[in-house]
This record gives C-alpha cells, sequence and structure tokens, in this order.
C-alpha cells in the first residue's frame, strides 16, 4: 500500500493537490494510477489555461481504457510537468512525487476546504473497492 | 467481495488474495491483471503466463449422430476430426450472423466437446437444443469444468514436471485426457495468446491445488499469473477475434476474414445458405489491421474515417506491447481494405492518422 500524504488533499476523482502560498501542485493518486495500470500517456493543458475547479484538466492513458484529469481546484496553469509526455510511465512509479502533473495559481484558494483529507479519501476508495 | 449479482470461478479468492485487480467482465467477477498488462503480457511472450478462464463455457455432444449434429450446427468440417483432435470452428445463424466462435473437440466418435464464450453459453445450449434433430444429446456441462490455460514458451516444460503425460506427443490443437498433479485433466495443446501452451479442463474442486501447483513449478522458469488484460493483448497481436468485438450477430465468417473454418463442400449446415449467397454477391466490407502512425490509440468502438469520410469502425484497439507501438484491427468498404491505406480515427473527436498493416500483427518464432 502506498502513502497517502497528510498535506495533501484529495477529490473522489482521485486528484490530490497540494498548496504551498498561491500555487497547487496537482497529481494523480496512487489509487487511481494503480486501477489504470501501465499508462502510455498523459495529456495536459496548455501554460496560461485558466481552469475550473471539478472541470476537465486533462487525460491519462494506459494500455487499458483513456481516464479524464479533473481540476481539484480552480486556477491558472503556470507549469506542467513536461517530463511525463516522454515518460508516461513514471506516473505509475512515483504519483505522489516526481509524477506529478501541473501547478495551478490559485483563483480560490478556499477550495481547498472541499476536498478531501488523507484520512476521509482512504476511507472513501476502501469503501469504493 | 465480489457483488453478489456475478458469477465467480472456483478461483476468485486466490485472485483476490494474489492482489488482483477484479472486474465485472459479461456478468463475472474476474481477474485484469495482477502484476501489470504489459508485465504479464511480456511474461507470456518470453516465459509463461497462466490465466484462470474457468468462465468458458463447455458443452457436451453424445449419441450416435453426435458427428452429425456438430456438423449441422458449425461451419468447420467436424468430420475431418480425429479422436483427440480440435478444431477452431463457429456457430452461425441461418442469416450468417455468429452465434459464437468455439473449439469443437472430438473426443470419440459419438462424443464432443464444445469450449464456448462464457457470456454465450446459455445462447449456444440453446441453439445447439433448438437445431437438434439428430440422435445425439446436448449437455450443459459448465459447471463441471473450470479451465486453466497455461501459455508460453516454457508451459510445455512446466507442464510437464506435474504430468506423465508425453507432451511432446501432443501436437498444436489436439489433446488428450491424462492427469496434472494426480488430478483428471482433459489436456489441450490450444490456446488464445499466439503463444505455445495448453488449455487444462479440471474438475473445479481441483482449481486451487493445480494454480498453485502449476504457479510453484513454473517459478524457476519466470512463470507469472495473468489476467483478462494481458489476453486480450495478446490475442489482438496474434489476431484472434474476441466476440461482441470482431464478430457478433452483424458480421459473418467472410467479412471477419474467418473463411478458412467455414467448409461449403461439407454438406447443409445452420448459416450455409446466406453465406453462399454472400458470396456471390461478393462481401462489404472487410476486417483490417491498423498501426496509429500518430499518437493516440485508436480504441474499440471509434469511427474510422478515410479522405474524411466515414468508412467504418475500430473492434479493438490497444498499445501492443510486444511491437511497442499502438494496434487495432477495423471494419473497412473492401474496396479501402489494403494495406499501406492512410486512414484517419476518430480518438476522443480529434482525427490522428493511422495506416493499414498485414496481419497478424506478432506471429511466433518457430
Amino acid at each position: 500500500m502506498s502513502n497517502y500524504p497528510d498535506t495533501y488533499r484529495y477529490t473522489k476523482e482521485h486528484e490530490w493537490v497540494s498548496v504551498e502560498g498561491d500555487l497547487g501542485t496537482v497529481g494523480l493518486t496512487f489509487h487511481a494510477q494503480q486501477e489504470l495500470g501501465d499508462i502510455v500517456y498523459v495529456d495536459l493543458p496548455k501554460l496560461g489555461l485558466q481552469v475550473e475547479q471539478g472541470k476537465a484538466l486533462g487525460s491519462v492513458e494506459s494500455v487499458k481504457a483513456v481516464s479524464d484529469i479533473y481540476a481539484p481546484v480552480s486556477g491558472e496553469v503556470a507549469e506542467i510537468n513536461d517530463a511525463l509526455t516522454s515518460a508516461p510511465e513514471k506516473l505509475n512509479e512515483d504519483p505522489h512525487g516526481a509524477a506529478w502533473l501541473v501547478k495551478l495559481k490559485l483563483a480560490n484558494p478556499g477550495e481547498v476546504q472541499n476536498l478531501m483529507t488523507a484520512a476521509e479519501y482512504q476511507t472513501y476508495i476502501g469503501a469504493e473497492s | 467481495m465480489p457483488a453478489a449479482s456475478l458469477h465467480v470461478t472456483p478461483l476468485n479468492s486466490v485472485h483476490r488474495a494474489l492482489g488482483a485487480r477484479m472486474v465485472d467482465f459479461g456478468g463475472w467477477d474476474m481477474p485484469v491483471q495482477y502484476s501489470g498488462i504489459v508485465d504479464e503480457h511480456h511474461a507470456v511472450r518470453k516465459a509463461a503466463g497462466l490465466f484462470d478462464v474457468s468462465h468458458m463455457g463447455e458443452i457436451e455432444i453424445r449419441g450416435p449422430e453426435a458427428e452429425r449434429l456438430v456438423n449441422y450446427v458449425a461451419t468447420n468440417d467436424a468430420s475431418r476430426l480425429r479422436d483427440g483432435q480440435a478444431q477452431y470452428s463457429a456457430l452461425l445463424y441461418d442469416h450468417g450472423g455468429f452465434v459464437d466462435d468455439i473449439l469443437v473437440h472430438r473426443v470419440r466418435a459419438d462424443e464432443f466437446f464444445l469450449c464456448v464464450n462464457a457470456s454465450n453459453q446459455a445462447k449456444d445450449f440453446a441453439h445447439l437444443r433448438e437445431h437438434n434433430r439428430f440422435d445425439a444429446e446436448v449437455i450443459f456441462a459448465s459447471e463441471r469444468y473450470a479451465q486453466l490455460a497455461l501459455q508460453g514458451p516454457r508451459a510445455l516444460e512446466i507442464l510437464q514436471t506435474l504430468t506423465p503425460v508425453e507432451l511432446n506427443a501432443v501436437r498444436y490443437y489436439w489433446f488428450t485426457d491424462g492427469e496434472v498433479c494426480g488430478a483428471p485433466a482433459r489436456i489441450a495443446r490450444t490456446g488464445y495468446t499466439g503463444e505455445d501452451g495448453f488449455e487444462l479442463y479440471v474438475a473445479p474442486g481441483e482449481a486451487e491445488r493445480l494454480w498453485r501447483e502449476m504457479l510453484a513449478a513454473g517459478a524457476p522458469h519466470g512463470i507469472k499469473p495473468a489476467g483478462l488484460g494481458a489476453r486480450n493483448t495478446l490475442r489482438l497481436e496474434a489476431k484472434m477475434a474476441l466476440y461482441g468485438h470482431e464478430i457478433d450477430a452483424t458480421i459473418t465468417p467472410w467479412e471477419a476474414g474467418l473463411g478458412w473454418i467455414v467448409k461449403l463442400d461439407k454438406g447443409d449446415f445452420v448459416g450455409r445458405q446466406a453465406l453462399v449467397k454472400q458470396q456471390e454477391a461478393g462481401v462489404a466490407r472487410q476486417l483490417v489491421g491498423f498501426a496509429m502512425v500518430g499518437r493516440g490509440v485508436g480504441r474499440d468502438g471509434y469511427e474510422v474515417l478515410c479522405d474524411g469520410k466515414s468508412a467504418g469502425w475500430v473492434t479493438s484497439g490497444s498499445p501492443s506491447p510486444t511491437l511497442n507501438r499502438n494496434i487495432g484491427l477495423c471494419y473497412l468498404p473492401v474496396e479501402l481494405a489494403t494495406v499501406g491505406r492512410t486512414l484517419q480515427i476518430l480518438v476522443r473527436h480529434q482525427p490522428v492518422e493511422a495506416v493499414t498493416v498485414p496481419t497478424p500483427f506478432y506471429k511466433r518464432p518457430r
């Protein structure tokens, strides 16, 4: 089993966000990559795009299926993790760390409070499976 | 625990204990992957993989006219079989579409053993009964069998340590009744991966012990438990049809590239008239292999365009772990069904370039 950092917040669609100042780093959870299996493509948004909480942010494709990634919080895409374009399998290896997806400049930092804590998320995925 | 409405195989709790990801596969709670589809796929191509395929159905045909019934309902010629020989065949409707694709095993002149698709077994059984105007008995036998598939270049070596049967003498598409780990087993040299290997039909109560003993015996050879995910990528590379994808009630064997399992000269059979008619008129569409040129995977159900116009649909598509490119099968109008043609596949509303290629995508070295 993997470690779900207490400092992250989690969505029902299996993204995480880690907030530092006005920047939120967004990634996919360990559980999500496990469900997807071997990841072959990661499609990320363009820099500068304004995204809304709960709206599509990109997609991730495994051998088996394609799945949308949703923005856990609203904001402007300030940075994308280019390394995933050439090495999507990193998302299977280190989803909570080096394989983060994008960094968002938060439009509304309060939104983070709508998301689950690590404990709540683990209960949620426990119930789901 | 699986949902109460799902069917389970005798190995359900074993899969769960191994940490398999389970999915609802046509009403069956089945393992889609253990260590990962790509890892399991490579294990089968390079060493061996063990699959639980106990969801597959078994139907026995017995009696003095067993062969006549089989030959009347199935497209291939069962009269060419000898005792202990197996044959790929199909059940068709009168209109020529597939009821199912099946494996016919001749146990002896008055006993045939059919292996059929899990989700079609009730339909197949009813179809066989409906057309049984012969002195033959159709017996639904699925609950008497678990099925394990040991596939890969090391399959024979591994299985040989567990059976007194001389496996080298069992040729491809032949079978024999013997013992594996002391348990009675029907040992068939067949499979759905494009590799050498065996499919074992055993009593459900023996499945768990055989599963464990095969994994233990195969450990030094690099065996891995393999799920339906790898089974799908393996069969796709070998261009083996999957019911509900390449074939279904609306598709005929001519269209699916399965003319080789149709023997028009053997006498009348269900669907023959429609096939003769279609052959005379010419088929309108054909199954073709493609490889993606642009970035993306052309998946099942995606629309295929040619010169900007809708031309067909993808039946199966996936990254190919062996070829390391994205491949698939699609139906195209026969005039477009040539190798080297540029296509566009609508991948989530975006046209992505693909090219038609020869099939099978993979053929094992012999």
